[in-house]
């Protein structure tokens, strides 16, 4: 693959559940090794969109293609790191018999798996909370747990659907700073946010709603040529109120 | 290695959860336990064959609630008794009548000997027709014989429904657990993630086969076990066979939960499948006679699984019958499992196409 080639290519999708259209006319590119933020206000149809991103769902016309494979396909899943918005894991059991689990999953051996489980503990805050039951965990903790999880197996993109939500500024920071350190070391990241200060931190951002894109850039640009002060602002003008 | 994880992972989520656990080995036990106390008799009845000379009896025998079949030879009416179509057969052989009693329904046994005891009053053939057969005297004829085809004397309506409801409970309690924890799988968002790894829609289902199949051994074993030795259930035949019916009967109900599991929105929407999937198949498994229902409603009972999972329970624990009589409820129940494992790789096609 051509390491300037795109990493998701998205053309003109279009998603309906029934009679309502969920997105409508989606184009955008994420770049390799950036952070792409989706962001907009919850039911704009971010999550749609990257569940289309992954596979689950499929668009019922335009394409998407992930890593030059066009989507869906299953062996593209073993590339993707995914997050969901809800926190889907088993309460019953212990933090590191829910990591074992997907690490299993992913394939990952015995040797790289116990590795693995330790780094991305590390990396969320909790490898003190290793051994305990799920059902004794915060939301935050659930939720850092989640991105524990979507880490595992060193994937070349993550996909996290507002990952930031419930945990505290301090963590945010920290798991903040180590999405950077995952670009720089080459993982594309697409997330989404309908925190507005937020989606500043992102390389470049696709502000959604009511299942259109609004607009596709970077945070510095998407302010100066609406000639906003902040994100919020911009996201206004974009929306069709202009103060 | 997927399948295992899978498995490995069911396991846990049961070692960590006592009381579905407790649910699924305790509560059939008790179940049984109770019905064993309070199962009485019932009304019956009962069909009775004639051969050669006994025709003579058929009309007193008609008199007393009995339905009467006529048979040429003492052959004929040996097969139909063999076959389960008559629960008697009397014959007069040299003066004295014999009588074989089908014997794997204590009701029926009971009603044809009330049946027999009256006709033969009417008759004046013989004074008493006890169940053990020698103790009975009479001044004008000699005294009948009387033999069990299966069973004897001394079996308990809880023998006739012991087999049948170890199939019932067994199949209730891993239809609901399975069912709910493949729906708890699609609520708590768990089954979106699984299927957001490279992880097939069939491994799926064959984790869940495996996870609670190991279980379902345990369940299997201990519930025999227990309704045998524990509460002395009368057991003819083999125990193995009792083993793999059981196991068997848990495949279909945990293939069954998790595919109608599929249709339930929430816990309670499952528990709503119990009047619907659970009831009807007791009361047409053979539990309650069968030849006074519709026609219609027998034929429903055949596309069952608890029906097939009754019938090879009842042919092993009470006619100590091998395996040439279950060999086609295996098949059966293997086949039902198997259809409702690949219906259930279609129903996960609603959330993931690939």
């Amino acid at each position: 693959m051509n390491p300037e080639a795109p990493v998701i290519t998205v053309n003109h999708i279009r998603k309906a559940f029934g009679s309502k259209v969920v997105l409508e006319d989606i184009s955008l590119e994420v770049r390799k090794a950036e952070t792409f933020g989706l962001l907009g206000p919850s039911g704009s149809g971010k999550t749609t969109l990257v569940r289309l991103l992954t596979g689950i769902d499929e668009a019922d016309s335009g394409e998407v293609h992930v890593l030059g494979v066009k989507v869906p396909k299953l062996s593209l899943l073993s590339q993707i790191g995914y997050m969901a918005q809800s926190d889907a894991l088993y309460s019953e059991l212990s933090a590191k018999e829910n990591l074992e689990f997907f690490a299993s999953l992913y394939g990952l051996k015995k040797e790289q798996r116990n590795r693995r489980i330790k780094e991305v503990m590390e990396i969320v805050g909790l490898e003190e909370h290793l051994r305990k039951r799920v059902d004794q965990y915060s939301g935050g903790m659930k939720r850092r747990l989640s991105l524990a999880i979507a880490l595992l197996h060193e994937p070349p993109l993550l996909i996290l659907d507002e990952p930031t939500v419930g945990i505290d500024p301090v963590l945010r920071m920290s798991i903040w700073k180590e999405l950077k350190a995952l670009n720089e070391r080459g993982t594309t990241i697409v997330l989404t946010t309908h925190v507005m200060d937020e989606a500043e931190k992102c390389d470049r951002l696709g502000m959604i709603r009511e299942g259109r894109l609004l607009a596709e850039d970077t945070p510095a640009n998407l302010l100066q040529s609406t000639g906003s002060s902040s994100i919020e602002e911009a996201f206004l003008y974009y929306g069709g109120v202009r103060s | 290695m997927r399948i295992r994880a899978l498995t490995l992972r069911i396991l846990r989520q049961f070692i960590h959860d006592k009381r579905t656990m407790a649910l699924m080995f305790a509560a059939p036990l008790l179940v049984l336990s109770l019905m064993s106390l309070v199962f009485g008799s019932d009304a019956y009845k009962p069909n009775i064959g004639v051969s050669g000379q006994a025709a003579v009896l058929s009309e007193a025998l008609a008199k007393h609630d009995a339905q009467v079949v006529k048979y040429n030879s003492e052959e004929d009416g040996a097969l139909a008794l063999k076959n389960g179509e008559i629960d008697a057969l009397i014959s007069i052989d040299g003066g004295a009548p014999k009588i074989i009693l089908e014997g794997s329904n204590p009701a029926a046994n009971r009603a044809v000997m009330l049946a027999l005891e009256q006709a033969s009053g009417d008759q004046r053939i013989s004074g008493q027709a006890q169940a053990q057969g020698n103790q009975a005297q009479s001044q004008a004829s000699p005294q009948p014989q009387i033999s069990y085809l299966y069973g004897s004397a001394d079996m308990k309506t809880i023998d006739r429904f012991g087999p049948i409801m170890i199939g019932v409970f067994v199949f209730f309690f891993v239809f609901l657990i399975a069912g709910v924890s493949f729906l708890r799988e699609r609520t708590t968002g768990t089954l979106e993630r699984l299927l957001a790894t490279p992880l097939k829609r069939w491994e799926i289902v064959i984790g869940y086969v495996c996870g609670f199949g190991i279980f379902t051994v345990f369940q299997a074993l201990l519930i025999s076990w227990f309704s045998i030795q524990v509460l002395g259930i009368m057991m003819a035949g083999s125990f193995g066979y009792v083993l793999l019916i059981t196991l068997l009967l848990s495949m279909t109900a945990l293939t069954l939960g998790t595919l109608l599991s599929a249709f339930a929105g929430n816990e309670l929407q499952m528990i709503q499948f119990i009047p619907l999937v659970i009831v009807p198949q007791i009361f047409l498994s053979g539990l309650f006679p069968m030849d006074t229902l519709p026609l219609w409603l027998q034929r429903i009972g055949y596309a069952t699984p608890l029906y097939y999972g009754a019938q090879a329970m009842m042919n092993v624990m009470i006619r100590g019958k091998g395996w040439n009589s279950i060999e086609n409820d295996v098949y059966v129940l293997i086949t039902f499992s198997l259809l409702f494992m690949i219906l259930n790789v279609l129903a996960l096609r609603k959330h993931r196409k690939m």
